[in-house]
Parts: C-alpha cells; sequence; structure tokens
C-alpha cells in the first residue's frame, strides 16, 4: 500500500475549554487519506462533518493532535499556505465564487490557487481559449457566459463554477462540503455525473460529505461515517460493494436518506 | 471664467481623495473613516516640510507616506488587533488629529512667501496652474490604479473585497490584501491632502471635517451620471464626478449660501445622489428623462 498523502493523529478539537460545557467535537480521530482515495462522508448534524472540513483545511486548530501532508508535521500551517496542495468547493454556490468579477477573471485567480501573486499583468486573454473549453465541458451554457459576473449567473451555473475552479489547478486534496445540497435535484444530479467523471478521469483524491445515503453509496471507494466528533465506520471500497441503503439505515437510522 | 477653470481645478485635485475612497469604500467595501485624519495629515506634513525648507515636490511624497502610515495603523488594528474597521478608522483619525496638531506645532500654519508645486506652472492664466497639476496627478494616479488592478496582485486585491471567503480559499493572504488597500488608499488621500494645502496656501487641523462625505461624492456622482461602467472607467469616472460636485458647490454658492454652510450642502447634495437609485426604482427617472428627450427631437 502506498504512503498516505495526509494524515490525522488522535486529533482533539475542544470547546468551551476549562468550563463545564466543555466538549470535544472532534474526538481522538485518526485518520488516513490515500492517493487516489475518493471518500464519501455521512453523519447527522453535529456530527464533526464540517470540523472534519475545518481541520483538514486550517479554519480550525486542534487542541491535540497532529496532521501530517506527506508525513511532515503541519498542524499549524495557516489557511493561505494549505491551498497549495488543498481546495474546497463549499455548499453555498455565493461562497465559492466573486460575484462582481468575470467567470473568466474568477477562473484565472483560481488558476493560480496558492502561488505567489504579483505585479506581471494577469494575461487574462491567452487564457479564453482553454476556459472556453474547460466551461463547455459542464454543458450548462457557461462556456457562452465567461465575460458575466458571477453574480448574475443562477445558483447551478455559479457552483459548477465553483467546481471548475477548484479542479482547474489539480489540488493533492479536493474537499467537496455537500457541493450539491443547495441545487435542485435535476440541476445537483448533473454536477454529481461532472464530479464523478473528473475525479475518476484525473484520478483526483477527494473527501465528499453528503446527506444522501445513495451518493455516498454509489460514488467513492470509501465511505467514512461520522458520529458525535468521532469515526464510527471506515468502510473499504470492497466493503462498501456489499453494503446498501437498507443496511446502512440499521446502521444509524437517523441519516436522512 | 475663472471660477470655472477654478472649479475645475479643485475637481481635479479632490479626485486623486476620491480615487483613494474608491479603493476601500468600492473594491473592499470598507467604512474608512481614517480619511478624515489622513487627510489633513498630508496637508499638515507638506505645509511644515515647505515651512522648513524642504522642496514641496520632496514635502508632497512625504505627506502621502505619512498617509499610507496612518493607513497601516488602521489596517492593523483591523486585521490584527481585530477591531472593527469602521471602529479602527475612528480611532486612527482621532488620534491623527494630536499627531496633526504636533507636525505643524500649532492649529494652522501657512504657506505665504513659500514656493508650491503650483509654482512649477509660471506664465499660466490664473488657477491654470491648480489645473494642470491637477491633470497630471489624477494622470498618473489613475493609470497606477488602472494598471496595479489588471494584474495578479490586483486582482486578488479585488477578489479580496469581492468575496474573502474565496480569496483566502485560494491562498490569497486577505489581511495583507486589506492593510496594502487601506495603506495606499489613505496615501491618495494624504496626497490630495497635501496639493489642496499648497493649492489654498494654509494646513489647518480641523480640515478633515467633512472630507469622507466630499470624497463619497465624487463617487457616487460619477456612477449615478454614468451608470453601468467597467472598473477602469468607474476610476476615470470618480474625477468627473468630483469636477461636477465643484460644480454644484459653485452653483449653490452662487445662489447666496453661505460658505460657512458648505458641509450642510456638501451632506444635502451626497444625500440627494445616494437617494438617487431608490428614487429611480421609484419613479422611473431614467424613463421619464428619456421619454422627454424622446419627445423634444
Amino acid at each position: 500500500m502506498s504512503e498516505p498523502i495526509f494524515e490525522i493523529k488522535d486529533a482533539v478539537v475542544k470547546v468551551n475549554a476549562g468550563t463545564p460545557e466543555e466538549i470535544n467535537i472532534m474526538d481522538h480521530v485518526n485518520f488516513k487519506i490515500n492517493p487516489g482515495d475518493f471518500i464519501t462522508i455521512l453523519g447527522t448534524n453535529g456530527a464533526g462533518k464540517s470540523t472534519l472540513f475545518n481541520i483538514i483545511g486550517g479554519d480550525l486548530h486542534l487542541s491535540s493532535g497532529q496532521i501530517l501532508l506527506h508525513g511532515k508535521d503541519i498542524t499549524n500551517m495557516s489557511v493561505e499556505k494549505r491551498t497549495r496542495f488543498l481546495s474546497r468547493v463549499f455548499q453555498d454556490p455565493k461562497m465559492g465564487t466573486a460575484p462582481r468579477m468575470t467567470v473568466a477573471e474568477n477562473l484565472l485567480l483560481s488558476k493560480k490557487r496558492g502561488q505567489h501573486r504579483g505585479l506581471g499583468t494577469r494575461k487574462l486573454k491567452q487564457n479564453m481559449a482553454e476556459f472556453h473549453k474547460l466551461t463547455q465541458t459542464m454543458n450548462n451554457g457557461l462556456d457562452e457566459r465567461l465575460d458575466t459576473p458571477t453574480g448574475d449567473l443562477s445558483g447551478g451555473q455559479r457552483q459548477a463554477l465553483s467546481f471548475l475552479m477548484a479542479t482547474i489547478k489539480r489540488p493533492e486534496i479536493l474537499l467537496l462540503d455537500e457541493h450539491t445540497a443547495a441545487l435542485d435535484p435535476q440541476t445537483s444530479a448533473d454536477l454529481m455525473r461532472a464530479t464523478n467523471e473528473r475525479i475518476t478521469e484525473d484520478k483526483l483524491t477527494c473527501l465528499m460529505i453528503t446527506h444522501h445515503l445513495e451518493d455516498a453509496l454509489k460514488y467513492g471507494n470509501r465511505l467514512v461515517v461520522l458520529e458525535h466528533g468521532k469515526i464510527k465506520y471506515d468502510f473499504s471500497a470492497e466493503e462498501k460493494s456489499n453494503l446498501t441503503k437498507e443496511k446502512m439505515l440499521t446502521f444509524f437510522g437517523d441519516i436522512d436518506g | 471664467m475663472s471660477i470655472i477653470v477654478s472649479a475645475i481645478g479643485q475637481g481635479l485635485t479632490w479626485g486623486v481623495v476620491g480615487i483613494g475612497l474608491f479603493l476601500t469604500f468600492r473594491i473592499l467595501d470598507f467604512p474608512d473613516m481614517t480619511v478624515e485624519g489622513t487627510f489633513p495629515m498630508g496637508a499638515a506634513t507638506c505645509v511644515a516640510a515647505i515651512y522648513n525648507g524642504v522642496p514641496p515636490i520632496l514635502a508632497t511624497l512625504l505627506a502621502m507616506i505619512v498617509g499610507m502610515l496612518a493607513g497601516l495603523v488602521t489596517g492593523l488594528l483591523y486585521t490584527k488587533g481585530k477591531i472593527p474597521v469602521l471602529l479602527a478608522g475612528i480611532l486612527t483619525m482621532t488620534a491623527a488629529y494630536s499627531i496633526n496638531l504636533r507636525i505643524m506645532g500649532r492649529a494652522n500654519l501657512s504657506l505665504y512667501g513659500k514656493s508650491t508645486l503650483l509654482d512649477s506652472f509660471k506664465g499660466l492664466p490664473p488657477y491654470f496652474n491648480s489645473v494642470f497639476l491637477g491633470m497630471l496627478v489624477i494622470f498618473v494616479v489613475t493609470g497606477l490604479i488602472i494598471y496595479f488592478l489588471q494584474t495578479n496582485l490586483g486582482q486578488a486585491f479585488i477578489a479580496t473585497g469581492d468575496n474573502p471567503v474565496m480569496a483566502k480559499s485560494l491562498g490569497i493572504s486577505t489581511d495583507t490584501m486589506q492593510i496594502m488597500g487601506l495603506s495606499v488608499s489613505n496615501g491618495f488621500i494624504a496626497l490630495g491632502g497635501a496639493l489642496v494645502a499648497q493649492n489654498n496656501g494654509f494646513a489647518d487641523v480641523n480640515m478633515g471635517i467633512g472630507i469622507i462625505v466630499v470624497a463619497l461624492a465624487s463617487i457616487i456622482i460619477g456612477e449615478v451620471v454614468f451608470g453601468e461602467l467597467t472598473m477602469n472607467e468607474r476610476l476615470i469616472a470618480v474625477t468627473i464626478g468630483s469636477i461636477l460636485y465643484r460644480f454644484v458647490i459653485l452653483i449653490v454658492l452662487q445662489l447666496g449660501f453661505n460658505a460657512n454652510d458648505l458641509n450642510l450642502i456638501s451632506a444635502i447634495v451626497l444625500a440627494i445622489f445616494m437617494m438617487f437609485p431608490a428614487f429611480e426604482k421609484r419613479f422611473k427617472v431614467r424613463r421619464t428623462i428619456a421619454k422627454g428627450a424622446t419627445r423634444n427631437e
């Protein structure tokens, strides 16, 4: 087995530390991400899904424990520095794009994710052909709106753009935070299909939080279930292939299917 | 005629202040009150320096640097000290009042008998020197900002104002962008203060009162008059807005209002222009104007 890309060791995140309300929202979690993993993550509200993403992304610091990238300790690395290897798509389409900047400008910004941005001119025109080709793959009219401010796009187009922005420069780890949840069923299904294609074709390493049992079972090669800040189950591809929705529901009846 | 030339000269000079505020108010989406302190700080620094024998060009640049430092203080209070930006600006503005008194050593200082940047333009009809100086400075400042906004750093700066969460997720240090924006913005505002002081021939510790309203007026008037524009056009519209604002003030003063009423008038003019979009929606002003124009044809 290859070395893990990313590793969380005995991670604890406390809130209200030192008060009677002290609680571990991440409770002694050990977790490894291997190259090429496409991990779907399930859990009820408050189970620790977002906390997990926030500690991977660096938005939240550990109370104790360690985070390793290729075996190197990055526990205290800032959010900005982590973007060199990590990209993220948020649930809210408004969070992932700059509304007054055009589609092309947003893509250009994300092409330099995690890089130094200096006083060289941005060279937008030289990138337009690539952006046109890239947006065409989403099949939702985004390619005709490269010069439109993203604030004028539909939620579906905006979220498709957020996904393209997160993958235009290959991330070592891609975090998808319920990225289809705010969309209507058809748009959500289209984006999920496009997401899966991109991840499998480019062999991206990805973690995807979802509330849909079907999606969690259908996509990916690992399924992780969180509960009360702990990893309750971590199913491998083989174990996952034997799981059914009904079987899953007997494990935890309270997850929205 | 000379009144009009003077108004254009003033409009160009004040355009620098408007453009400075544009960087924070429109791009970073910050209500930066520091400007009420940095404008007189630029004036005080420049006048005190010239008074003490520093060449006008160096005195003007020095004013700009001092303004940038004041902006830096607000930026640090906001990003590192986690003080809300409005309050951070008010703190710096308040502190600046005392510093301005220290710089000048008294409440006001005259440039009487001293040579200023305006003296570089000799042999021109009255007030034309301020027009030429204003044009030169506006041209350089606007050009620099237009270039900057097209760079990778400039785009990161715009993105920070547009969506800080996204900017951060792309590895942009939003703190650095905000500190940079506040510094550069206040540098330009202090430069405006230095130019206005040289134009007026003095600096006064109270000359900052109401500056934010005047600078906002330039921005808003430009936007209301020209409507939808690209970023570059919007920057140019600020200067045109600034000149139009001077004309409005000129007309109001010609109607017999007292110069002491200037701040009241400024506030009313700005309020009217700021309410314009709401009125426009309600009474379909633009459509009515367009209709009128068609009928006249």
